[in-house]
C-alpha cells in the first residue's frame, strides 16, 4: 500500500488554502528526501527538475566568488521553499545548495508538476500564485541585505 | 535576585541636583567587542555618586575635553553602580573614548529616558529582536528576564548582524541558550560558507519563530530600516501593536529636553524615549526627514 | 490681599487700575533701580528699537515708531513724544533669560583624576523688564513650560525667572506684521505682569493707566505719584486696544492647525518655500520662545583644563539633526518644515500651547520676506484632506 504524502503536504503553509483535487495532483509528484550534513543538494548550471519544500534542517544557497571562495548568500529553514528555476526555460540551477544540517525535505518533480500545469491551468494559477509570493518576499529581503543596513552610515 | 522595576520606581537623573554636571567614573575595563565596537565597564569614584538604572535608558559619556555622546546603557541594572557602555567608533568623541585605558576618568551624566517595560511582559511570551549594536541596549532587557525567568512563558531572541565577526557577546549568548531557556537563533547578512548558520536578514526569522502571537510582547532596537521591517513582520504575524517596543535614536545634545536636538516629531527622544511603544510613533516612523 | 498706603490717594490692590502722568514715569523706572534691580527696555540702536539697559526714561525711544513688513523694517520719526508707539524689534526678552553665551561648568584633570567646578553665579542679575507686549508676555510663559516645568528645571533660568520684575506696555498700534490677536497673545496683557501700563493721550496731556498686576508691582507704585483711574481713563484705553486689535497686519486661520500640518507632511508648499529659504536661521535667533541650544566642550592647550559652553542653535543648521554618518534633516526643505511644524503644531502636543505669539519677527527679519501666516494658509488653502466643514474649535 502506497501511503501518499497529501496529509503532509496539506500541513505545509506553502499549501494552505488550496483545493484537495490539486493538493491530490502535487502529491503525486513529490517524495520524501533526506539530506546528511553537508551533502549538495545541486550545483550551479546542473538541470533544475525539482523544487524542495524544507520539513526541517537548514540548506545554504551559495555561489562560488573568484576571490572570495565559496560564499553563502542565503539559508533556508523549516518551512520555506528552496528553488524556482524549475518554472522558467532554461531551467538550470544559477547557485549551489548544500545541507548545512541533516535536512528532511519535500522534492517535488519540477518536469511532472509543469506538464501537470500545461493540462490544468487552475493548478497553474495555484502553484505560480504561491511561487510569486515566495519570491517576492526573497526579493524585498534580499533588498534589505543589499542596503547594508548594519554598515556606519546606517 | 532582586525585585523587578515598577513603572513608578524609575530611577532618573531628576533626583540629582544637576543633571547638567557630569559625574566622574574611573573605567575598570575595555573590552574589544568586535574590529570596530568596544565596551567600558566603569565604576563612580565617589560611590555615593552611583546610580541603579531601567533597562533601555541610556547615559551621557564625557570625555575630557573632547565632547559627550549619549550611549545606552548595557550592563546588569542589578551589577549597579557597575555600569558597561558598548559602542562602536563612528566619530571625533567615540575615537578619543576608544582610546581610554583602565584607570582613566570620565564624565557620566544620566541615567536618562524611559525604558523597555519588562513587567508588561509577565505571563507573556516575550519576542527580542536586535539587530548589530541594537543588542546593546536590549540586554540589560535580558538580564531583567533571566532574574525572573518563570514570570514569562517562551523567551526568543533573534539576533542579526553584518558578518558572524560582528556579533556582540557570542559567549554570553551562548552561556544563556544553556542555562535559561531561552531560545537564540542568530543571522548574518553574508557569511563566508565556513558558517554554518542562518543567512539572510533577521527579519526573514520572524515568521517561523516559536511565539503565540496572540500573547506576545516584542522589544526591537538596530537599525532603523530594520525596526520598521521587523515591525511590519511582526504585525503580520499578528502581535498587537501597543505591545511592540521599540528604541529610537536621534542626535543628543543635553540629554534632559532643553536643547531641542533629539526631536523626532512631538516627541523628544532623550525624554519620550528612547524606548517608544510602536502607537506612539507608528504616524512618523518611515517618514523620511523627520 | 495686602493693602499699601499709596502717595497721594487709597489703598492699593492687585487689579486695581490708576493713572500715572508722563512726568512721573521717572520715578517709577527709578523706583525699579533703588531697588536693586538692572533695569532693560527699549531703545535706539543702529537704526532698530532694541532691548538694553536704561538708565532713565530719556533712553526709550521717544517720539519714534516702526514700519514693518516681509522682510523690512523701519523707523519713523512721530510728531508726539509717546514712549512706546511701536511694537518689536530683533531682539525678545529671551536674550536675558536664556543668554546667547552660557559657561556650564569648568573641569580640572590632575594625575588620572577628574573635578568639575560648576559655575558658582555671580549674584543672579535681578532683571526689570520695562515695557513687555503682551505677546511676550506669552512668549516668556511658553518658555517657563520649557524649562520649569518639565522633569528637569533649568537652574540658571529659574533663577533669573524668579527675580524679574515685569513692567508690561499694552500696544497702542497693531504692527505691518502683527498677529497677536490670531493667536490670543494680545494686544492687552492679561496676566503675568507686574505692572501693565497703557499709554495715553489727550489735550496735550500724556499720561499712563497703571494696572497692578501683583503686590511687587503695587509697591513699586505705591512709591509713585498717581490718582485712581476714572471710567473715562479706563475706556479710552478700552478703545485703543480696540483699534489695535481691529488693525492687526496679518492673521492666521489655527482651527484645527496641528491636525492640518500633521496630514501635509508632504505638501507642495513645502517645495515652494525652499525656493525661497536661504535657512539663514534668522527666524529662530528673534523668535521670543525658539529655545534650541548646543554645548560646545572646549579645553586649553594643556588638556589639564576643560569647560563646557552652552550657546543658541537653530534647527535650520545642517548638523542640527546630525547622527553617525549624516544628519536626518539633509534637505533646507525638511528643516523648513520641522521649524513651522514645531511651531504652530507639534509644539501643542509637546507643551500644551501653540509655541508661536504672533509677533511677527519671523517675517520682519527674514530676509526674503517669508510668511508663516501665508505659508500656513497656503497650505490650509489646498489641504490634502478637508476638514469637517463644522470644524470651528481652536486647536491651541
Amino acid at each position: 500500500m502506497i501511503q501518499t504524502l497529501e496529509p503532509i503536504l496539506r500541513e505545509h503553509p506553502f499549501f494552505h488554502g488550496m483545493e484537495d483535487q490539486h493538493v491530490r495532483l502535487i502529491a503525486g509528484c513529490s517524495k520524501n528526501v533526506r539530506f546528511g550534513e553537508g551533502q549538495v543538494i545541486f550545483r550551479e548550471g546542473d538541470p533544475a527538475d525539482h523544487f524542495y519544500l524544507i520539513r526541517e534542517g537548514l540548506v545554504s544557497v551559495q555561489f562560488v566568488i573568484p576571490h572570495d571562495g565559496l560564499t553563502t548568500m542565503l539559508t533556508v529553514g523549516g518551512g520555506e521553499v528552496l528553488g524556482w528555476s524549475w518554472l522558467f526555460p532554461p531551467y538550470r540551477w544559477h547557485f549551489d545548495a548544500r545541507a548545512q544540517q541533516p535536512t528532511h525535505a519535500l522534492a517535488f518533480d519540477g518536469k511532472c508538476l509543469r506538464a501537470k500545469c500545461d493540462e490544468d491551468h487552475d493548478l497553474g494559477y495555484e502553484i505560480y500564485k504561491r511561487f510569486m509570493q515566495v519570491v517576492t518576499e526573497r526579493l524585498e529581503a534580499t533588498r534589505l541585505q543589499l542596503l547594508d543596513i548594519y554598515g556606519t552610515h546606517a | 535576585m532582586a525585585p523587578m522595576l515598577e513603572q513608578t520606581e524609575v530611577v532618573t537623573a531628576g533626583l540629582v541636583p544637576d543633571p547638567m554636571l557630569p559625574v566622574p567614573y574611573r573605567i575598570q575595563r575595555v573590552r574589544q567587542e568586535t574590529d570596530d565596537t568596544f565596551t567600558l565597564e566603569i565604576l563612580p569614584e565617589d560611590s555615593g555618586k552611583g546610580f541603579s538604572f531601567a533597562p533601555g535608558q541610556f547615559n551621557m559619556l564625557y570625555v575630557f575635553g573632547v565632547g559627550e555622546v549619549p550611549i545606552s546603557i548595557s550592563s546588569d541594572p542589578d551589577d549597579a553602580p557597575l555600569l558597561k557602555h558598548t559602542t562602536r567608533v563612528v566619530g571625533t568623541v567615540t575615537k578619543a573614548m576608544r582610546k581610554l585605558k583602565r584607570g582613566e576618568i570620565m564624565g557620566i551624566r544620566g541615567p536618562f529616558g524611559s525604558h523597555w517595560p519588562v513587567e508588561q511582559a509577565a505571563g507573556r511570551d516575550v519576542v527580542i529582536v536586535a539587530g548589530g549594536i541594537g543588542l546593546a541596549p536590549l540586554r540589560p532587557a535580558l538580564y531583567r528576564l533571566m532574574a525572573e525567568r518563570e514570570k514569562f512563558r517562551r523567551i526568543v531572541l533573534l539576533y542579526g548582524t553584518r558578518t558572524p565577526e560582528d556579533m556582540l557577546y557570542r559567549h554570553e549568548l551562548e552561556q544563556w541558550r544553556g542555562k535559561f531557556d531561552l531560545e537564540i537563533e542568530v543571522t548574518v547578512d553574508r557569511a563566508a560558507s565556513t558558517w554554518r548558520g542562518n543567512v539572510g536578514v533577521v527579519t526573514t526569522m520572524i515568521p517561523r519563530a516559536p511565539f503565540s502571537p496572540s500573547n506576545t510582547f516584542a522589544m526591537i532596537c538596530g537599525p532603523e530600516v530594520m525596526m520598521r521591517f521587523t515591525v511590519m513582520e511582526l504585525l503580520k504575524r499578528g502581535v498587537a501593536a501597543e505591545r511592540i517596543y521599540l528604541s529610537a535614536e536621534r542626535n543628543m545634545k543635553c540629554g534632559i529636553g532643553f536643547c531641542g536636538h533629539c526631536q523626532y516629531g512631538p516627541t523628544f527622544v532623550c525624554k519620550d524615549g528612547p524606548v517608544f511603544a510602536f502607537p506612539s510613533i507608528a504616524p512618523i516612523l518611515g517618514k523620511s526627514e523627520i | 490681599m495686602r493693602t499699601l498706603r499709596a502717595m497721594t490717594a487709597g489703598p492699593l490692590h492687585v487689579g486695581d487700575s490708576v493713572v500715572v502722568e508722563r512726568e512721573h514715569l521717572e520715578q517709577l523706572l527709578q523706583a525699579l533701580v533703588s531697588r536693586g534691580y538692572e533695569v532693560v527696555g527699549p531703545t535706539l540702536r543702529e537704526g532698530a528699537i532694541v532691548y538694553d539697559h536704561l538708565t532713565s526714561t530719556e533712553d526709550l525711544p521717544s517720539g519714534w515708531t516702526d514700519e514693518q513688513a516681509g522682510g523690512k523694517y523701519r523707523l519713523k520719526r512721530r510728531q508726539d513724544h509717546a514712549l512706546f508707539a511701536y511694537v518689536v524689534g530683533p531682539h525678545s526678552w529671551k536674550k536675558f533669560l536664556c543668554p546667547p553665551l552660557q559657561r556650564l561648568w569648568q573641569a580640572a584633570r590632575n594625575g588620572k583624576g577628574m573635578r568639575i567646578l560648576p559655575e558658582e553665579e555671580p549674584a543672579t542679575p535681578k532683571y526689570a523688564f520695562f515695557g513687555v507686549r503682551a505677546c511676550e508676555l506669552s512668549a516668556i510663559a511658553i518658555q517657563d513650560k520649557v524649562f520649569l516645568d518639565g522633569q528637569f528645571v533649568d537652574p540658571g533660568y529659574k533663577a533669573r525667572r524668579e527675580n524679574l520684575f515685569l513692567l508690561a506696555v499694552n500696544c497702542g498700534l497693531a504692527g505691518g506684521n502683527c498677529f497677536c490677536a490670531s493667536m490670543n497673545t494680545g494686544p492687552k496683557a492679561t496676566s503675568g505682569f507686574d505692572l501693565a501700563l497703557t499709554e495715553l493721550s489727550q489735550n496735550g496731556r500724556h499720561y499712563f493707566l497703571a494696572e497692578l498686576g501683583s503686590v511687587r508691582g503695587a509697591e513699586i507704585l505705591a512709591a509713585v505719584p498717581h490718582q485712581p483711574a476714572n471710567d473715562a481713563d479706563k475706556q479710552h484705553a478700552e478703545r485703543i486696544l480696540d483699534d489695535t486689535t481691529r488693525h492687526m497686519g496679518r492673521r492666521l486661520d489655527t482651527r484645527g492647525i496641528k491636525e492640518l500640518l500633521y496630514r501635509n507632511y508632504e505638501h507642495p508648499q513645502w517645495d515652494n518655500v525652499t525656493e525661497r529659504c536661504l535657512s539663514c536661521a534668522n527666524c529662530t535667533m528673534v523668535c521670543p520662545t525658539c529655545f534650541c541650544t548646543t554645548v560646545e566642550d572646549v579645553t586649553d592647550l594643556t588638556g589639564e583644563h576643560a569647560e563646557r559652553w552652552r550657546r543658541w542653535d537653530s534647527c535650520f543648521s545642517v548638523d542640527f539633526s546630525y547622527i553617525h554618518g549624516g544628519s536626518v534633516r539633509a534637505t533646507p526643505r525638511s528643516r523648513y518644515r520641522q521649524w513651522m511644524t514645531h511651531k504652530l503644531a507639534t509644539w501643542i502636543d509637546q507643551f500644551g500651547v501653540s509655541g508661536c505669539v504672533g509677533c511677527g519677527r519671523c517675517i520682519t527679519w527674514c530676509p526674503v520676506g517669508i510668511d508663516i501666516t501665508v505659508e500656513a494658509g497656503a497650505i490650509r488653502e489646498s489641504d490634502s484632506v478637508k476638514a469637517p466643514a463644522d470644524q470651528s474649535k481652536d486647536s491651541a
